[in-house]
């Protein structure tokens, strides 16, 4: 039988206010295989965004592993997590985080300098990308020139530009109207089953966690 | 899409904030450029030194004349190529305010021995045969609206009575920091006159300038003419060029060291100037630079984005301060009063400088921003709302 794409292992992760200990996760012990489409729920404070940053490697457990496609990456410093996270994690915001002094192209061409593409490819590949997401008329649009759903949408070929591993989304849906959130989970649903891409997203909205293959509750730090 | 790219558009992202740092460096470069400016000119004489050259002068102070009788002596110094000798006239040409140098010279050598006063053949030949001729400098002529053939007359003080001279020769700068703004006559012009009118006066010289075969031999020649005329009724002290003119600098030095500081800390401003661009630049994009961090962008790469804004805003507005020197400083020259500084023009080093300072700058300014960016935790850069 294939090894889970992610495994997670007696994860546990606290932060420190002043003196003052506080525990967000407890104890996960998760295992996600390739191709999965995964939302995770839970109340507010319950470590959903927590656990998605520390599987993305943009944070660091207190204690535990985590192993993605055979990488522990709880062994990796900085900088080789920052050189892991650029192959292999395609991110998605709520708030998409797009550069605003970029076009929709230049944003989604953004994390491909950090490959050893050619310009021309870096080109080609960020088209592709927008074409993908169905954006690929508004290429030269800035950020301020196009809709939320838009933005979400010229985020999410920034994330799958350099067709990393996994695809992690935090609220993906949480700043759109309802068309626009429709429009963003079809999407992601279409990369899940037509490219199957790995998706793991965390969110509020029953509606958008239908749409993902699991759902995962998380209660006060620990997996229900 | 290029890094380059992102690091032009970040810096004009807000672009009065921008403009206004620009200005503000261009401004504190250009005071910057202007006082060194000041500075070189106090110190051109010192630059225009020759190694090769000694100055011997009274041993007590440069006002008391020396017998125009050492000359012969001196030659006898084994290292002593050539000898000329010059007196301070001073005198008052058109009214109080012209000032520029009076020096009666010994014509048959002072134009060899000072190879950086450039005279035509045929006008130094006429100055030589005329007793009551002059050479003058270029700048003096066109000051002056003079030409060859032209009189000029002196109302002498420290030499009294009316001097007429005819201008025989106008030379030429070899460089810029030889003076153009000298007036040169005949000692002997000078002297027969005092032979008549003030004859306890006669026969005596203001320096000796002195050429030696090697400028390595200066301190062994100085002690040997020196000891030449020990215990006479005029001792001697003789020095290089480049010492003699820096004792001359010594009454202004606090003036040239204020000046000095005063430069240094301008650049300290601009560093502040910035440097407080970058810090409120990065401050605002703390958010940006996380997702940077998520996309897996290294330090050294968000070094290059910072730094790199940086050192736009700081060379351009270094270069637009360095540029709006040029006439600057031609304003201030034309603004002074004639002759305060004969020799008065932006070396290339103070530009060289001021690029320099404005690197430096640009990576200084950057440190304290990328290290608030480097030492922000990704999930805390997120969070950030600015």
């Amino acid at each position: 039988m294939e090894a889970p794409l992610i495994q997670v292992h007696e994860l546990f992760k606290s932060y420190h206010r002043d003196s003052l200990e506080i525990p967000v996760l407890h104890n996960i012990n998760l295992e996600i295989p390739e191709g999965e489409f995964i939302a995770f729920m839970g109340p507010s404070g319950s470590g959903k965004t927590t656990l998605l940053n520390l599987i993305a490697g943009i944070d660091k457990p207190t204690a535990g592993r985590i192993s993605i496609a055979g990488t522990d990456i709880t062994d990796l410093n900085e900088t080789e997590l920052a050189v892991w996270r650029s192959r292999n994690v395609g991110f998605i915001f709520q708030f998409y985080n797009l550069i605003p002094v970029l076009t929709a192209l230049e944003n989604v061409e953004l994390p491909l300098i950090l490959t050893p593409l050619s310009k021309k490819e870096r080109r080609a590949h960020a088209i592709t990308a927008l074409e993908v997401v169905g954006l690929a008329e508004r290429m030269h649009h800035y950020p301020r020139q196009l809709s939320g759903g838009q933005e979400q949408r010229v985020a999410i070929a920034r994330a799958i530009a350099t067709d990393p591993t996994i695809l992690v989304a935090d609220e993906p849906t949480g700043d759109l109207d309802k068309n626009s959130a429709e429009e963003v989970l079809n999407l992601m649903g279409r990369l899940n089953r037509e490219l199957g891409k790995t998706i793991l997203m965390v969110t509020h909205d029953p509606r958008a966690a239908e749409r993902a293959g699991t759902i995962r509750q998380l209660e006060k730090g620990e997996l229900a | 899409m290029e890094l380059l790219r992102l690091l032009f558009c970040n810096a004009l992202r807000h672009k009065l904030r921008s403009v206004l740092t620009i200005i503000g460096v261009a401004v504190a470069v250009m005071a910057f450029a202007l006082l060194r400016t000041v500075v070189a000119a106090w110190y051109a004489g010192v630059e225009a030194s020759s190694a090769n050259r000694l100055i011997t002068r009274h041993a007590v102070s440069f006002v008391f004349p020396l017998p125009l009788a050492y000359r012969e002596r001196i030659y006898q110094i084994p290292g002593v190529e050539k000898v000329t000798f010059a007196i301070w006239f001073s005198g008052v040409y058109i009214d109080k305010n012209q000032f520029f140098a009076r020096l009666a010279v010994d014509s048959e050598s002072f134009f060899t021995v000072y190879p950086e006063y450039v005279l035509d053949k045929d006008q130094l030949d006429a100055f030589q045969k005329q007793r009551n001729a002059c050479v003058i400098g270029i700048d003096l002529a066109r000051r002056y609206n003079l030409k060859v053939g032209d009189i000029m007359n002196l109302e002498g003080d420290v030499y009294p009575g009316q001097w007429e001279f005819v201008v025989r020769g106008i030379y030429q700068p070899r460089d810029q920091t030889a003076d153009p703004t000298i007036m040169m006559f005949h000692y002997k012009y000078v002297d027969e006159r005092l032979r008549q009118e003030a004859p306890g006066r006669a026969g005596n010289i203001g320096w000796y300038v002195v050429r030696i075969a090697n400028a390595d031999d200066a301190a062994v020649v100085s002690e040997a003419i020196d000891k030449l005329f020990e215990n006479s009724p005029a001792e001697t002290k003789t020095e290089t060029e480049r010492a003699f003119q820096q004792n001359f600098l010594s009454s202004a030095s606090a003036v040239i060291t204020a000046m000095n500081v005063m430069s240094f800390v301008i650049i300290g401003i601009i560093l502040l100037v910035v440097g407080n661009t970058m810090i409120m630049s990065a401050r605002e994009r703390t958010h940006e630079f996380a997702v940077l961090k998520v996309l897996g962008f290294s330090g050294g790469q968000l070094f290059f984005l910072l730094a790199g804004e940086s050192l736009i805003l700081a060379l351009t507005g270094s270069a637009i301060g360095l540029a709006a020197t040029l006439p600057a400083v031609q304003g201030f020259r034309a603004a002074l009063p004639k002759g305060w500084f004969p020799i008065f023009y932006m070396k290339p080093e103070t530009m060289v400088v001021g690029c320099v300072a404005a690197v430096l700058v640009g990576l200084v300014a950057a440190i304290v921003p990328l290290r608030r960016v480097l030492s922000t935790r990704i999930v805390e850069g997120l969070r950030f709302v600015g």
